[in-house]
């Protein structure tokens, strides 16, 4: 556990949190390298299916990220999704996945500081929660061939601890 | 009872529908029934035992229903809600069917049954609890004798507080033990009047988004996305859990949804088909305090 480190996958909106997460890699703003993002057009295009999917291939937490309300490029997807995502939260949560799993956030094409804190804090949180076991054990063990993240694992030789490491995939520092 | 014959009778003899779609007397218990002629209209029953929610045959895709021709329907409190769930999302038109609502006081848990039983708190189906609707309302005609509230107490409510109480955790293994028993026979997909879509994403394979072998991991994934397109359209009819040749309380996913909206968007669903579902309509004051 000790050594555990969060595999995390983002969903974001192509117009602001992309952007935004854009720019806390040209800012080389320090942050965990733990979160692999997917970029979508629009909160609004993101479905659950998409979460369930993320923890079923591996993934220990789920950030989904989009613009700030009445940012929104198409007018109202954001909206959309804040009605489906608080309805699918309490799913999740009756049916004993623990919400605090899944991180929902409106960053700003703007906020590339707010971006770091949001993924620093998710990691952190999901450390504390350890690997999500549970679901993935749910059909025996994934095997290793299964596993999209294998080629993202940090190679052997490497640095061992890679959420003290700099580098982050969106950008990074040197 | 006459009443209800006599009123599917009229509507057969003057040819305002083909079809009346009701319950029967059957060999074990009350079973639904599809009249295309008058003389057979003396078959129509209605008591406790009569569960089914029928409006599930009113789907479009349901051809061998549709070729009937014009229907009339015969519906409870919930069934009407369901058909004001079709007509909200244009699934069928209001002039293309009639309804003909009976007074209901509620019904028991399962149509198996010789004659019809009392109702009392143990025989009382649990999704007639906390029910509003004694008559059903967006009906055409109405039957039947003013009906007594419904016996029993709030054991669906009970039941979901009590997993509420629990941790994540014990809530999982709660779960996870219901759901490994699913086969993903789609029973409840069937029996849901408001799954209608010509084609289920569980049957799409270009993604596959649902693994379709019955392992708990399958259906989670199909649990979590039955009850997620169904929030806030769900009627609560229970129809789901009766299908459900497993025993899994579905039932209690659903009921817990209906608390979410009322919660969060305060929906209650209704027989008013102009009323929109909290799902496809927002207000840009809603509630956002889980997101950071």
């Amino acid at each position: 556990m000790a050594d555990f480190e969060p595999r995390i996958t983002a969903f974001v909106c192509n117009w602001c949190t992309y952007t935004g997460a854009d720019l806390a890699g040209t800012s080389r703003l320090h942050m965990a390298s733990n979160v692999r993002i997917i970029r979508l057009p629009c909160t609004g295009r993101i479905d659950h299916m998409f979460i369930v999917k993320a923890f079923e291939r591996g993934a220990d937490g789920v950030i989904v990220s989009g613009c700030h309300p009445a940012d929104c490029h198409y007018t109202a997807g954001n909206y959309h999704a804040r009605r489906r995502f608080g309805v699918f939260r309490e799913l999740l949560s009756f049916l004993g996945i623990d919400p605090k799993r899944v991180t929902f956030s409106w960053v700003s094409a703007s906020e590339g500081g707010k971006w770091a804190d949001v993924v620093n804090s998710t990691v952190e949180r999901v450390r504390t929660m350890g690997p999500f076991d549970s679901y993935h054990g749910l059909v025996g063990a994934a095997s290793p061939a299964d596993d999209p993240f294998a080629s993202f694992e940090t190679p052997a030789g490497a640095t061992g601890d890679s959420a003290a490491a700099p580098a982050s995939h969106t950008g990074g520092a040197s | 009872m006459t009443e209800l014959q006599d009123t599917a009778r009229r509507l057969l003899d003057e040819g305002e529908v083909k079809v009346v779609i009701g319950w029967e007397e059957g060999r074990r218990g009350v079973r639904p029934v599809f009249v295309t002629s008058a003389a057979d209209c003396d078959r129509l029953v209605f008591d406790t035992r009569c569960v089914h929610n029928l409006a599930t045959f009113l789907n479009p895709r349901r051809s061998q229903v549709a070729s009937l021709g014009k229907a009339a329907l015969v519906v409870k409190g919930c069934d009407a809600k369901a058909v004001a769930g079709l007509l909200r999302e244009a699934q069928i038109e209001r002039d293309g069917v009639v309804l003909i609502g009976v007074r209901c006081g509620g019904v028991v848990g399962s149509p198996v049954a010789p004659d019809a039983p009392a109702l009392t708190a143990e025989t009382v189906a649990s999704r007639c609890f906390a029910c509003d609707v004694r008559e059903p309302g967006l009906v055409d005609v109405l039957v039947g004798d003013a009906q007594p509230e419904p016996p029993g107490s709030g054991t669906l409510d009970e039941r979901i507080a009590a997993l509420d109480a629990l941790g994540p955790d014990e809530r999982f293994a709660f779960w996870t033990n219901e759901l490994s028993r699913c086969t993903q026979c789609y029973a409840c997909r069937q029996a849901c009047p408001l799954c209608y879509c010509e084609r289920c994403i569980v049957e799409k394979t270009e993604p596959q988004w649902i693994e379709t072998s019955p392992h708990p991991r399958g259906n989670f994934a199909w649990h979590l996305t039955r009850a997620q397109h169904l929030a806030g359209r769900c009627v609560g009819c229970g129809e789901c859990e009766r299908a459900c040749p497993v025993g899994i309380p579905l039932a209690l996913i659903n009921r817990k949804l209906q608390q979410v909206v009322l919660e969060l968007y305060d929906y209650t669903v209704s027989d008013d088909p102009a009323v929109p579902a909290p799902i496809g309509a927002y207000a840009t004051d809603d509630t956002q305090d889980f997101i950071k």
